[in-house]
């Protein structure tokens, strides 16, 4: 028996800032001080902040210790684990406040969430089906089978007002309904689409790594929901640590006969087998993902039919999304209505965020549905770095849309952000602040579609090509503006005529930055300025002679030559060489370098 | 696993392993004094079996910690108890029998153990940042 429990991280984040090595060495230190049999390591999933990784949390006190290192580890060991000091330098900066040390879940990080999807992750051993089980796990799969039916499980599913968490938020439990006639008599499949393919998402990803078997339990009560015996997960092969997990978890289950044939000693059998995708975004679109697994090339074909009809192998099948997954036993043991009693009136439970761009706390957020954007950003979020203003965060990544300033106390659902011309999407949010240019947003999206689309279809392939270009005419200061209407003609034909939802939907940056900041199109536009300063071809550097002190400090930095001056005279920038590069700003100590 | 009784058994098995693992404010919190002063004077063996104790007797509700010095080294081993809502206990010279009682008396059957305790109004100075903690 533990009495204390050192929680080292080992999601992507915390292992790539260097957490394998601090568990050896705190495997070392206790040993050392006798303390193997008293105090557990354990390695887990993402704990959400990974901003301030390593992560290390110790029980019972739920203490949090951020930017741990190796060298770190002895005075852990000596002075909290042997004799109960905390290591106060080592706490998370937020964790400590004038009435001493918080414990974990008092920081604001971790206050305004609520952890269903994200429950285990960081808490408990990712690779150890006991720990699962130590939490409840597998336990709605035991009451499902033995004392609910499968309408049962569809009307508990239903009834909870669950939607698909992985973009557009379709009803689960209608979903389910639909594949679920002619039970027995068909074969049927039950998918899980861990392919999260948003630039700046990961979820799904942490939620694999540090929860694998949640997504197991739910696909097995899907299957006998549905009634299918096979089931498969999609997940991408840049995933290794995901990757390897599920495998652990998939062998664990099948040695427990949690998979597999008689589960429970019912007549209920169900298995799982991986599919690794090779990371092509439109193979995360349902029927794309469905021709992969079959062997294929990735590519979407019309609907309908739909999957819940002629699915994988023509089979019916039911595809969700992994944190769609991660909610299912929650809802089995605790009932429709407590997850209906959290969230708005259409958009149920709560939905996880992965924190970027310009803010303090970049990281893993779940928070109810119906948060404002102002509580994530400000709170949870910790604000912008450096004092800066807010402008505007992007949800729903390439197929998704900006949300400004003046809807920062939106409540945050699926219908809200729809309204405002955004979408859900599957969680990335990038904050951004009042030195980014949308135009360029707008732009890297664009570039992001461009690359991955399938090329199956003309207005996509064609389309997203030139609606770039149109972008990159205007951010070179070659456009008129008789090139912005065509713009959004040209995204409304694309939304309307491309065939899957990558090619429909890649238009909405552009069109939802020209609702919001049109000021910002047109200034390129008509004054060739880029006011944000990021354009590189609108924007000229120069030096204020009244502020220049002649340190020669730029020109001898400028990698090209283009700052001339004699020392202790004020220096020049000559435009024809100057690269636009902004060293020259970077280095310049007297504030003397500015952008025009 | 052919039946539940199978997965409730290795549910409790690990319930004392990652219960530990949550830091609710409704828990009772029972305390051991753990700087130089407690461990020379046998801290350790009481907070083992402590924490032994607790998960033997699947008291979910019940988390042992350790703090530093409490600053009445004469009368280490030192055991507080924190209940929510109630006035912290402090057990002193305690030993794993004494700690044993402890658990048996005051954490099962709600009876503190008048003998061992500290009586009230000795003054508690030098009282580690971690109960500052501990009483938020
Ligand atoms: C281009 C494109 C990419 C998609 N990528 C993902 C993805 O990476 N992960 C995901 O869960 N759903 C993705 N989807 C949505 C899926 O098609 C599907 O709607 C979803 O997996 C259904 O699960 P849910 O109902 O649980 O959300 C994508 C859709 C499109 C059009
Ligand atoms: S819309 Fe784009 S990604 Fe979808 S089928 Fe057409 S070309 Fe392929
Ligand atoms: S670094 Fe600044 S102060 Fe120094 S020469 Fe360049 S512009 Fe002038």
């Amino acid at each position: 028996m533990y009495r204390a429990h050192v929680l080292v991280c080992g999601g992507t984040g915390c292992t790539s800032s260097g957490s394998a090595k601090i568990i050896d060495r705190l495997h070392e230190e206790l040993k050392k001080n006798d303390l193997t049999n008293e105090v557990a390591v354990v390695k887990t999933g993402c704990h959400g902040l990974c901003a301030e990784g390593p992560v290390m949390v110790i029980y019972p006190e739920a203490v949090f210790y951020s930017r741990v290192s190796e060298e770190d580890v002895p005075e852990i060991v000596s002075e909290h684990l042997l004799k109960g000091r905390i290591v106060k330098r080592l706490v998370y900066r937020e964790a400590v406040s004038e009435n001493g040390i918080e414990s974990l879940n008092d920081t604001v990080f971790y206050k305004k969430q609520t952890r269903i999807a994200l429950r285990n992750c960081g808490v408990i051993n990712p690779e150890s089906i006991d720990e699962y089980i130590g939490t409840g796990g597998y336990e709605a799969l035991g009451k499902v089978l033995t004392t609910m039916t499968p309408d049962d499980v569809i009307q508990t599913i239903t009834d909870s007002g669950l939607r698909g968490r992985g973009g557009a938020g379709f009803p689960t439990g209608l979903k389910w309904k639909f594949a679920s006639g002619n039970r027995g008599n068909v074969q049927k499949y039950v998918c899980c689409n861990a392919d999260e393919g948003d630039p700046g998402a990961f979820m799904d990803r942490s939620v694999l790594e540090g929860d694998p078997h949640v997504v197991l339990e739910a696909m097995a009560i899907a299957g006998y929901a549905i009634g299918a015996d096979q089931g498969y997960i999609y997940v991408r092969a840049e995933y290794p640590i995901a990757v390897e997990r599920l495998r652990i978890a998939i062998g664990q289950a099948r040695e427990y006969g949690l998979l597999g044939k008689n589960i429970f000693g019912t007549d209920f059998s169900f298995d799982i087998d991986l599919r690794l995708g090779a990371g092509a975004f439109v193979c995360g679109e349902e029927t794309a993902l469905m021709t992969s697994i079959e062997g294929n090339r990735g590519e979407p074909r019309p609907r309908p039919p739909f999957p819940a009809v002629k699915g994988l192998f023509q089979s019916p099948t039911i595809l969700n999304n992994v944190e769609t997954w991660a909610n299912i036993p929650r809802i089995i043991l605790n009932g429709p209505e407590w997850f209906a009693s959290m969230g708005t009136a259409k958009s149920k439970g709560t939905k996880v965020f992965a924190l970027g761009g310009k803010i303090n706390n970049t990281g893993l957020v779940e928070i109810p549905m119906g948060t404002t954007l102002r509580t994530v950003i400000e709170e949870i979020g910790g604000g912008i770095p450096n004092g800066k203003k807010f402008k505007a965060a992007q949800t729903g990544g390439p197929s998704g849309g900006c949300i400004p300033a003046e809807h920062f106390d939106i409540p945050i659902d699926y219908d809200n952000l729809l309204s405002i011309g955004s979408m859900m999407g599957s969680g990335g949010l990038i904050v951004m602040d009042e030195d980014t240019c949308m135009v360029d947003i707008a732009k890297f999206f664009l570039q992001f579609t461009v690359d991955e689309s399938c090329g199956k279809c003309t207005p996509c392939r064609v389309g997203t090509k030139r609606l770039l270009e149109m972008l990159e005419k205007i951010t070179d200061g070659r456009a008129t503006m008789d090139d912005l209407d065509k713009l959004e003609e040209l995204c409304y034909y694309i939304k309307e005529n491309a065939q899957c939802g990558l090619g429909q939907t890649a238009p909405n940056p552009v069109l939802s930055t020209l609702r919001y900041f049109r000021d910002e199109y047109v200034e390129h536009v008509v004054n060739k300025r880029c006011p944000a300063g990021v354009c590189k071809k609108l924007v000229t550097y120069k030096i204020d002679p009244e502020k220049c002190r002649g340190c020669t400090l730029c020109s001898r930095n400028c990698p090209v030559n283009a700052i001339n001056g004699e020392a202790k005279q004020p220096h020049v920038i000559d435009l024809a060489k100057c690269i636009k590069c902004g060293t020259c700003i970077e280095k310049c100590r007297f504030d003397a370098v500015y952008i025009d | 696993m052919k039946s539940l009784e199978e997965l409730k058994a290795i549910r409790e098995r690990m319930q004392g392993q990652v219960g530990v693992r949550s830091a609710d404010s409704s828990d009772t919190r029972v305390v051991v004094g753990m700087a130089t002063c407690g461990i020379a004077s046998g801290a350790r063996p009481v907070l083992n079996t402590l924490v032994s104790e607790v998960n033997e007797k699947k008291l979910e509700n019940v988390t042992v910690t350790q703090t530093g010095c409490i600053g009445l080294c004469q009368f280490e081993p030192i055991v507080e108890v924190f209940e929510p809502g109630q006035e912290k206990v402090t057990y002193i010279k305690v030993n794993p029998e004494k700690a044993k009682e402890i658990v048996e008396k005051h954490l099962i059957k709600g009876q503190k153990v008048e003998e061992y305790m500290l009586h009230k109004g000795a003054e508690h100075k030098g009282y580690a940042d971690f109960v500052k903690f501990d009483e938020k």
